[in-house]
């Protein structure tokens, strides 16, 4: 019986090849969509994790309480200590000291008189070590406009807007304004050796990049760091994993000393600020895509469905006739809409996987529509080939088919068999 | 005759809804059909007779009256019960042939099994039979489309006949043929009901058929004009 039903829906090209058009348009577009949509999601919750939030995070409870204001008063104290811990914890895992801080950048004229001052958002990071993969998670080569990598003690990235606002070259020097560990005012002499622009709305505006020895220097924070950030071994965020991870890490220290305010916290990418909405945000317009597609398919494909039938009364009527009962020839009407929903689903994939792989490796340049945006989000967008890619059209795609065949085929359970076959007689 | 009786029909009436009012398409008919019989029922256009052929073949109920049919009342089936009657115990062929077009002639005689889950040789096994039967075999590739109309109802008659039912019942056969197919087909119902001793029930107004038949009911306005046997000479 299912190699008839496949036949038939193989050869009468007129009960196959509009629904299977339908299908794999709307599969394709639900591809392409979401395929899209992860993609600007991964992009940005990528670009997030790496500068500000990792996966992981790992600060004391105090420090975590207030973390955007980087309270380093409340700094981890013994940061080595603590990442060789958390690197025997979970070795897949990059873990990497930072120091995040607020402070004045003072640029001085030839006499050495302040020629402006500016306020600064600064990371501290692991530059001078070869094994470090933070340059390359700030993407700082290729994000260098004048001037070339700090290698020197002293030597920091500022950003280009900033530079260029008050005339820095590479190789001039300035001050940083701030405060120590300790609540003390803290002063500190830089060289720029080079200028960044990251591509990203809201990082280009006042950063400042250094090596976490001279943040560690100018705020008086020997041997400390601000946060611990963590970075797991794959492409996209795993929220399971990183849960999985954190949940177990604060139990036992929590076992430990649950008391201390200055004991290590682990927080995900979720707990951060905007993060989980950017990722409940993904999934929710993704699931309205798929709902949308299915209901505008699955009413095209009832009409279709309905014109379908129509003509083919003529079969229904004789099948009835030869002793086929109207259930079975309702559950093979939905077997067709399986097997057809199936096909469609299958071509609209492939060809919106085509469309998918070619946005991924070239890419949209989106910087004209974004240049007031505050959100560190790139600006050249790409399509995501995720799991989800390749599976996520056939919800929409066999759904809607039956759903639409369904529908159409209420008509003839609400037939009379006698009317049902007396449409035989012209 | 003493073969036993296979069709029964006691005061069958059929009413259908026309306007406010009911129209009377059968009225009161008494008949009985025996096993083997090849008889007809033959009345002008609106006489009742697809109407009739409908309730002994359980695509319709009686409005009033008993009508039983291989041993079931058909009124008192479920729509279930009544396509499994069909399926197992009456062939129908039409005046249009209504053949599958998408599916080879093999397919649309072998559809009927489908619907029986009979095993694959056993089916194949079958349908060559029948397609045998009605001379066809080496069309069994073939499209409906590319079938003459004698061809196409020849091959509806195989597919009444594949899975032997004990009744089999004709809606005029013959309307849409040409003399020369019309003689054919009725020859070909003929020696299958001599053979395989199926009982067939035509409805015609075609001369060339009724000269086959051993009985003809002549309806009129839904009611049973005459009952006509012919003497076995
Ligand atoms: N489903 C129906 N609804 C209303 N009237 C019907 C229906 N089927 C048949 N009739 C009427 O019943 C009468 C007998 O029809 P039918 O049995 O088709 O006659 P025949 O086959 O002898 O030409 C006709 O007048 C026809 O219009
Ligand atoms: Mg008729």
């Amino acid at each position: 019986m299912k190699r008839f039903l496949l036949k038939g829906v193989i050869k009468d090209k007129g009960r196959s090849l509009l629904p299977i058009i339908v299908v794999a348009t709307g599969t394709m577009l639900t591809v392409v969509m979401y395929s899209w949509l992860t993609g600007i999601m991964g992009d940005s919750i990528r670009m997030n994790a790496n500068f500000n939030t990792g996966e992981l995070k790992v600060m004391t409870k105090a420090y975590a309480a207030d973390a955007e204001q980087f309270p380093n008063d409340l700094a981890i104290l013994n940061a080595d200590t603590l990442l060789v811990e958390l690197k025997e914890f979970e070795p897949e895992v990059d873990w990497v000291k930072r120091i995040r801080f607020g402070a004045l950048a003072d640029f001085p004229d030839a006499n050495g008189e302040t020629r402006g001052q500016a306020p600064a958002v600064g990371w501290a990071i692991d530059l001078f070590n070869e094994e470090s993969k933070e340059s390359a998670r700030f993407n700082l080569q290729e994000s260098i406009v004048q001037g070339v990598m700090p290698v020197n003690t002293g030597e920091v990235l500022i950003s280009d807007e900033l530079a260029r606002r008050f005339e820095v070259k590479p190789g001039e020097s300035f001050t940083l304004f701030g405060s120590t560990m300790d609540g003390g005012f803290a002063f500190y002499n830089l060289t720029v050796s080079g200028t960044l622009l990251f591509g990203a709305t809201g990082l280009d505006r006042g950063a400042i990049v250094m090596d976490i020895s001279d943040a560690q220097k100018a705020f008086g924070m020997e041997g400390a760091c601000s946060e611990i950030l963590g970075f797991l071994p794959y492409t996209y965020f795993n929220s399971d994993k990183a849960e999985a991870i954190k949940t177990i890490y604060n139990q036992s220290v929590d076992a430990r000393q649950s008391e201390d305010e200055f004991a290590p916290v682990m927080i995900t990418l979720r707990d951060q600020a905007g993060m989980a909405e950017m990722v409940e945000y993904t999934d929710f317009v993704s699931r309205i895509m798929v709902f949308i597609f299915v209901s505008a398919m699955a009413i095209v494909l009832w009409n279709g469905g309905l014109l379908g039938g129509l003509r083919r009364y003529g079969e229904f009527g004789i099948r009835l006739a030869m002793g086929e009962s109207k259930g079975h020839i309702y559950r093979t009407l939905l077997f067709e809409a399986l097997l057809i929903g199936t096909i469609g689903s299958i071509v609209g994939t492939v060809i919106g996987f085509l469309i998918v792989l070619y946005l991924n490796i070239h890419g949209v340049d989106m910087s004209g529509m974004m240049q007031n945006s505050t959100m560190v989000m790139p600006t050249v967008v790409r399509t995501a080939i995720t799991p989800t890619t390749y599976y996520i059209g056939f919800i929409p795609g066999i759904f809607s088919m039956i759903l639409g065949n369904a529908l159409a085929g209420v008509g003839i359970y609400k037939r009379e068999t006698a009317r049902l076959f007396n449409e035989l007689e012209v | 005759m003493d073969n036993p009786i296979i069709v029964t029909l006691e005061k069958v009436t059929k009413r259908f809804p026309a306007g406010k009012t009911e129209f009377t398409a059968l009225n009161k008919i008494e008949l009985t059909f025996r096993k083997g019989e090849f008889s007809g029922l033959v009345g002008p256009s609106g006489s009742g007779k697809t109407t009739l052929l409908n309730i002994i073949g359980s695509l319709d109920c009686p409005s009033e009256g008993v009508a039983t049919v291989l041993g079931k009342n058909i009124s008192s089936l479920s729509h279930k019960e009544s396509a499994e009657l069909r399926n197992y115990g009456i062939g129908f062929i039409f005046q249009t042939y209504n053949l599958l077009p998408v599916y080879s002639v093999y397919d649309n005689v072998e559809f009927a099994l489908l619907l029986q889950k009979i095993s694959a040789p056993k089916r194949r096994k079958a349908v060559m039979d029948a397609l045998e039967w009605v001379g066809l075999a080496d069309r069994a590739k073939s499209r409906p489309s590319t079938l003459s109309g004698g061809e196409c109802q020849r091959v509806a008659i195989a597919r009444a006949m594949v899975k032997r039912p004990a009744l089999v019942l004709a809606d005029e056969p013959s309307a849409n043929l040409d003399s020369q197919n019309s003689h054919m087909i009725v020859q070909t119902m003929k020696r299958l009901n001599r053979e395989l001793n199926t009982t067939f029930i035509f409805s015609t107004h075609d001369e060339k058929v009724m000269q086959y038949l051993d009985r003809i009911i002549y309806l009129k306005d839904g009611m049973v004009e005459r009952d006509e046997r012919k003497s076995e000479d």
